[in-house]
C-alpha cells in the first residue's frame, strides 16, 4: 500500500499532492443498522479517488458522511489539516466540497443556466437591499459568477441548451448539468455518486472524459463511486473497496485487482 | 375545594367527548391520506354536504331548485313528501358513493403521481367546489336536522352524581350518543382495515403504490373506496354536528379543528387520529375553562393549532408518526 | 410580425439578464406603464377604482408577496389573511401614535412589522414541511385574527372593536379617509404596486431567488449545494410578508378605511390570495398580476352579467361563483400548474416563430 501522508506520482505521471480529506475510524448507524463500521481512508489533492463494494455496502452513506449529510456516530474527519467540526451540510459545501447525486438531484423547476448558478451562491454576498435594486454588488457579482458559470458551460459542451428548463432534457444531459453545477462552485473536492448509472456506452465514454478532464484541467480532487468495474479501473488512481459496511482493501486498481478479499466479496468468480 | 375539582372534571369529560368527534373527523383524513397521499381539505365540506343532502332528501327539497328557478323562471321547490330517515340516510350514502366516484374519475385520476402540496391545493378547490355545489342544490338557508337522536341534559347522570357528590354532571344526551357512535365507528373502521380482504389491500396501497399495482390490486378501486369511506365518516360527522346546531356553513369548519389534531397524531397513523383528538377536546376546553377569562376568551379558535405548532417543533413527525429518515 | 428576436443580440450578459430581453416586450413594458400613470387618472370614476382597480392592484401586492414564499420557495402559506391584518393594525397604530409622519411611511413601517411576526411563524418551517407547515400557518392565521379581535389595544379600545382610518395627507391632497379623491387613492396603491413588482422581480431573478427555488424543488440537495436553509426560507417569509402586510396596510387605510378584523382578513382571504396565484401561476411575479386580475374580475362579471342582466338572485350567483372557482383551481392544477403566466408564455412562444413554426 501506499504512505498516505506524502504525494507520490501515478503511473501516466501526474504528480498526486498530499492529503486533502481524511477519515478516521468512521462509524454510522441507521438505528439497529450499522451501516458504516470502523472505516478509515483518506483522499489526497489531485487523484481521482474510487470508492466501490457491490449494493448495500455502504458507499453512498459513506459519501454522505463526507458531505456532511449524516453525521457518524464515532469517527473524525479531516479536510485540509484540520479538523472537521459538526458542520451543517451547506457549511460543508462552503469549505469547498461538492457533490452529484445518485439519483439526479437538479432543481427542475428552474433552467439550466439557474441551476448552473446555484452552485455559485456559496461565493455570491450581496445584501438584501442591492439584490432588491439590482444595482451596485449584486449585479456585479451577477456578472462575475455567470462568466465562471459560462466557463463551466463551455467546458461541457451544454451551451445550446442553457436556457432549456431542466425537466425537458434527456437523462444523460442532466447527469451533465449536474456535473456543471458541481463543478461552477470550484470545488476543492468533488464527489461524484454513480456518475455513469444508467447510461449507454457512448454516455459513459463522454462522462469518463469530462471526469478525466475536470482534474486535469482544474486540478479537481475527485472521489467518486461507481458500479462499472471497467470504468473505475480505468478512471481511478487509488480505490476503497467496502463489503457490508467494512472496508476490505485498499490501494492502486491494479493491488485491489488482485486483493483476495476483494476478489471473493466482489470480483469473484468472474475471474477465474 | 370539591366544587372546583367537579367542575373541572365536567370540563374535561365534555373535552374528551369533543375530542371522540375531532378524532372522527380526523379518521376520515387519515383513511384517505394513508391510500393516496392526499391531504383531503374537503373533508369539512363533505360533512356538510353530505348532512345537507340528508336533510334534502328527507324534507323533500327538489336539488337545484333555486338554478332551475333562477333560469326557467318557474317557482318550484319541494316534491312535497317527506322520506323516513333510515331511507334517507341510505340514498345519502348512494349520494357519497357516487361523488367519491366522481372524485377519482375527474380530479385525482389526471393528478397520479403529483406532488402531495399540488393534491391538497386541489382539495382546497374541491371544497370551494363542493361548497358551491351544495348550496346551489339545497339551498343557502340553515337546516334543522333532526334523525330521531335525543338532546338536551342527561338527567340520570344529573341525578346521580348530585346524589353521590353533591354536585350535578351537566352532560348532554347528543354528546353521549355522538361519542358511543364515534367510537363504534373508530373500531369498525379499524376491524376493517386490519381483518378484510379490502382493507389489506387498502394498506398496501398506503405502503407503496407501486407494489401494490403489482400484485394485483386495483388502485382505482381503492381510491374510490377509501372516498366513499371518507365519504360515509363525513355522514356521521356531518349528522351529529346538524344535529347539535343546524346544517349550515359553519359545519365544514369542522374540518379545520381536525387539522392540528392530524399535526399533533400524525398523518397516517388511526391510533394517532383517537389519541390526538382526545387531547385537543380536552386541552382547548381546560385551556378555555382556566385561562380563557384571563385574556379575553374564545381561544378555542386557536388553541389547538398553538399546541400542535409548539408540539410539531419539537417533535416533527407527530405523537405516532414514523421518524423521518432523508435520503438523497 | 412584430413579436421578434432575430437581430435582437444580447452583446453582454448584463443584457441578458434584463427582464425583458425582447425588444418589443421591453416596449409594451413602458407604454403599459404610460398608460397606468398618466392616461387612466384622468379617466377612471370612483365605480372603476373602488370595484376593480384598488382591489386589483392591492391583492397583485399580496399574491406577489404569497408568491415569493408559496411559488419561489414553495412554502405553502394559509396564514395571508393574518399577515394582511398584521399590516392593517400596524399601520392604524402607526398613523395614531405618530400622526405626523407621512401616512406612506407607516405603510412602509407596517411591512417591515408585517415581516417581523412573519419571521417569527416562519420559524417552524425550519422543523416541518409540506402540508404540515400549511397547516401550521393556520396557526398564524387564526392566532392573529383572534389577537387583533380581542386585546383593546391594538384598536385603541374603540366601543366597536373596529379600526377607522383617520384622515391624513401627502402633498396636501388626502391619501385615506372618507374625502380621498378615487385617482389619488388609484395612484397611491399605483405606486406601491409599481415599486413592490420591480423589487419582488429583482430579488426572484438573482441570487436570493435562485436560494429559494432551489429549497422549493429540492429542499435537501439545495442544503447539501450550499444553501442555508435557515436563511433561504426566512428571508422568504420575511419579504413575503412585508410585501403581505403592505398590502393590509393599503387595504385597511387607503381601500376600506374601516375594517372589522374576522370580516376581513378571515381564513377566505388567505384561500382567495392562494387561488390568485395557482390561477395566475405560481413562481412568476406577472402570474401575480393576472391572477389578481382575474378573482377581481370574475365576481364583479358574474355580478354584472348574471344579477344585473339576467335578473338571478345574488346568492344563487354567489353560489355559482364558487363552483366556478373551485373547478378552475382544479382545472388549472390538473392542465396548467403553471396558471396562466404560462399560457400566456407559451402563447409567446408560438407568436415569436409564427408563421413558421420550424
Amino acid at each position: 500500500m501506499l504512505s498516505t501522508t506524502e504525494g507520490y506520482m501515478t503511473p501516466d505521471g501526474r504528480q498526486i499532492g498530499g492529503v486533502v480529506m481524511e477519515m478516521k475510524n468512521i462509524t454510522l448507524k441507521f438505528g439497529g443498522v450499522t451501516a458504516i463500521e470502523d472505516i478509515s481512508f483518506d483522499i489526497h489533492e489531485g487523484e481521482i479517488r474510487a470508492i466501490i463494494g457491490p449494493n448495500g455496502a455502504g458507499k453512498s452513506s459513506m459519501l454522505n458522511v463526507i458531505s456532511g449529510f449524516y453525521i457518524p456516530q464515532q469517527g473524525e474527519v479531516f479536510f485540509r489539516g484540520a479538523k472537521r467540526a459538526q458542520l451543517k451540510p451547506f457549511e460543508v459545501a462552503r469549505q469547498g466540497i461538492a457533490r452529484t447525486f445518485q439519483n439526479i438531484a437538479l432543481f427542475e423547476g428552474m433552467s439550466v443556466l439557474d441551476n448552473v448558478m446555484t452552485g455559485r451562491l456559496t461565493h455570491m454576498k450581496a445584501g438584501i437591499i442591492s439584490q432588491s435594486l439590482w444595482r451596485g454588488p449584486a449585479e456585479r457579482e451577477e456578472t462575475e459568477n455567470r462568466e465562471i458559470c459560462e466557463r463551466v458551460i463551455d467546458f461541457l459542451e451544454i451551451q445550446s441548451i442553457r436556457k432549456t428548463p431542466v425537466s425537458r432534457l434527456p437523462y444523460g444531459l442532466k447527469k451533465r448539468v449536474e456535473l456543471a453545477r458541481a463543478l461552477a462552485s470550484e470545488p476543492k473536492l468533488l464527489l461524484l455518486d454513480e456518475p455513469m448509472a444508467g447510461m449507454n456506452v457512448e454516455e459513459k465514454e463522454d462522462m469518463s472524459r469530462f471526469i478525466l478532464d475536470v482534474n486535469d484541467e482544474f486540478g479537481t480532487t475527485i472521489a467518486l463511486i461507481e458500479h462499472d468495474m471497467g470504468v473505475v479501473m480505468d478512471l481511478s488512481d487509488r480505490v476503497v473497496v467496502m463489503d457490508y459496511g467494512k472496508k476490505i482493501g485498499d490501494g492502486t486498481p491494479n493491488e485491489v485487482r488482485n486483493n483476495q478479499a476483494v476478489i471473493d466479496a466482489y470480483l469473484g468468480v468472474s475471474h477465474d | 375545594m370539591p366544587e372546583q375539582l367537579f367542575f373541572t372534571i365536567e370540563v374535561i369529560l365534555n373535552g374528551l367527548m369533543a375530542g371522540v368527534l375531532y378524532s372522527l373527523v380526523a379518521l376520515g383524513f387519515v383513511l384517505i391520506y394513508k391510500a393516496s397521499g392526499i391531504f383531503n381539505y374537503a373533508q369539512g365540506v363533505m360533512a356538510l354536504f353530505a348532512a345537507m343532502t340528508l336533510v334534502g332528501i328527507m324534507e323533500g327539497r327538489i336539488p337545484f331548485a333555486h338554478l332551475i328557478n333562477a333560469i326557467l323562471g318557474t317557482k318550484i321547490h319541494h316534491f312535497g313528501w317527506h322520506v323516513n330517515a333510515v331511507l334517507a340516510l341510505i340514498l345519502t350514502m348512494g349520494v357519497m358513493l357516487l361523488l367519491a366516484w366522481l372524485v377519482q374519475k375527474v380530479i385525482f385520476k389526471h393528478l397520479v403521481n403529483q406532488e402531495g402540496i399540488i393534491l391538497f391545493m386541489a382539495t382546497i378547490g374541491l371544497a370551494y367546489f363542493l361548497e358551491g355545489v351544495g348550496d346551489l342544490m339545497w339551498g343557502g338557508d340553515i337546516k334543522m336536522l333532526d334523525v330521531g337522536i335525543p338532546q338536551g341534559l342527561n338527567l340520570w347522570i344529573d341525578e346521580t352524581t348530585y346524589n353521590m357528590f353533591d354536585y350535578g354532571f351537566f352532560i348532554d344526551n347528543l354528546d353521549i350518543y355522538a361519542t358511543v357512535i364515534a367510537a363504534i365507528l373508530v373500531f369498525v373502521l379499524v376491524g376493517f382495515s386490519q381483518y378484510t380482504k379490502q382493507g389489506r389491500a387498502m394498506r398496501a396501497v398506503a405502503d407503496d403504490h407501486q407494489a401494490a399495482l403489482s400484485v394485483g390490486v386495483s388502485l382505482n378501486f381503492i381510491w374510490i373506496m377509501v372516498w366513499t369511506l371518507a365519504g360515509f365518516v363525513a355522514l356521521v360527522a356531518g349528522i351529529v354536528w346538524g344535529t347539535k346546531s343546524g346544517v349550515q356553513f359553519s359545519l365544514s369548519l369542522i374540518a379545520l379543528k381536525a387539522l392540528p389534531v392530524l399535526m399533533l397524531g400524525g398523518f397516517t397513523s388511526i391510533p394517532g387520529a383517537i389519541v390526538g383528538g382526545l387531547i385537543i377536546g380536552v386541552g382547548e376546553k381546560l385551556f378555555e375553562f382556566a385561562v380563557g377569562p384571563l385574556i379575553g376568551g374564545a381561544t378555542e379558535n386557536w388553541f389547538a393549532y398553538v399546541l400542535a405548532l409548539l408540539f410539531l417543533v419539537f417533535r416533527p413527525q407527530g405523537l405516532f408518526g414514523e421518524k423521518i429518515i432523508e435520503r438523497v | 410580425m412584430l413579436y421578434r428576436e432575430a437581430g435582437d443580440f444580447s452583446t453582454t450578459y448584463r443584457e441578458d439578464n434584463q427582464t425583458f430581453p425582447i425588444r418589443f416586450d421591453r416596449y409594451r413594458y413602458y407604454a403599459v406603464m404610460l398608460i397606468a400613470f398618466l392616461v387612466i387618472p384622468f379617466f377612471v370614476n370612483d365605480y372603476w377604482v373602488n370595484a376593480i382597480f384598488l382591489p386589483f392592484l392591492i391583492y397583485s401586492i399580496a399574491a406577489l408577496g404569497l408568491n415569493i414564499l408559496t411559488g419561489y420557495c414553495g412554502q405553502v402559506s394559509l396564514g395571508t389573511g393574518g399577515f394582511m391584518a398584521v399590516g392593517a393594525y400596524a399601520v392604524y397604530k402607526l398613523m395614531t401614535a405618530f400622526p405626523d409622519i407621512s401616512v406612506l411611511i407607516h405603510i412602509v413601517l407596517a411591512g417591515g412589522v408585517t415581516a417581523l411576526v412573519g419571521i417569527l411563524f416562519g420559524l417552524p418551517s425550519l422543523r416541518i414541511k409540506g402540508f404540515y407547515l400549511a397547516v401550521a400557518t393556520l396557526a398564524a392565521q387564526f392566532f392573529l385574527v383572534w389577537v387583533f379581535n380581542r386585546i383593546p389595544w391594538f384598536y385603541n379600545y374603540s366601543a366597536s372593536g373596529q379600526i377607522n382610518a383617520p384622515e391624513r395627507t401627502f402633498l396636501g391632497f388626502t391619501v385615506t379617509g372618507a374625502e380621498t379623491k378615487a385617482w389619488v387613492a388609484y395612484l397611491v396603491c399605483l405606486v406601491f404596486v409599481t415599486i413592490s413588482a420591480i423589487v419582488a422581480r429583482n430579488m426572484t431573478r438573482g441570487a436570493l431567488g435562485r436560494s429559494w427555488m432551489a429549497i422549493r424543488d429540492m429542499d435537501i440537495a439545495a442544503e447539501i449545494i450550499g444553501v442555508n436553509p435557515l436563511k433561504a426560507k426566512l428571508s422568504a417569509f420575511a419579504i413575503s410578508s412585508f410585501f403581505v402586510g403592505i398590502s393590509g396596510a393599503l387595504y385597511f387605510s387607503v381601500y376600506l378605511g374601516a375594517v372589522e378584523v374576522g370580516e376581513v382578513f378571515g381564513i377566505n382571504k388567505s384561500f382567495l390570495v392562494l387561488f390568485m396565484i395557482i390561477i395566475g401561476g405560481l413562481g412568476s411575479v406577472f402570474g401575480s398580476f393576472i391572477g389578481a386580475a382575474f378573482l377581481v374580475l370574475l365576481p364583479v362579471l358574474l355580478k354584472n352579467v348574471l344579477v344585473g342582466y339576467f335578473g338571478w338572485q345574488t346568492d344563487v350567483a354567489a353560489h355559482l361563483e364558487f363552483m366556478i372557482i373551485g373547478g378552475l383551481i382544479v382545472w388549472f392544477l390538473i392542465v396548467e400548474p403553471h396558471g396562466l403566466a404560462q399560457l400566456w408564455r407559451l402563447g409567446k412562444e408560438k407568436l415569436r416563430m409564427w408563421p413558421f413554426p420550424y
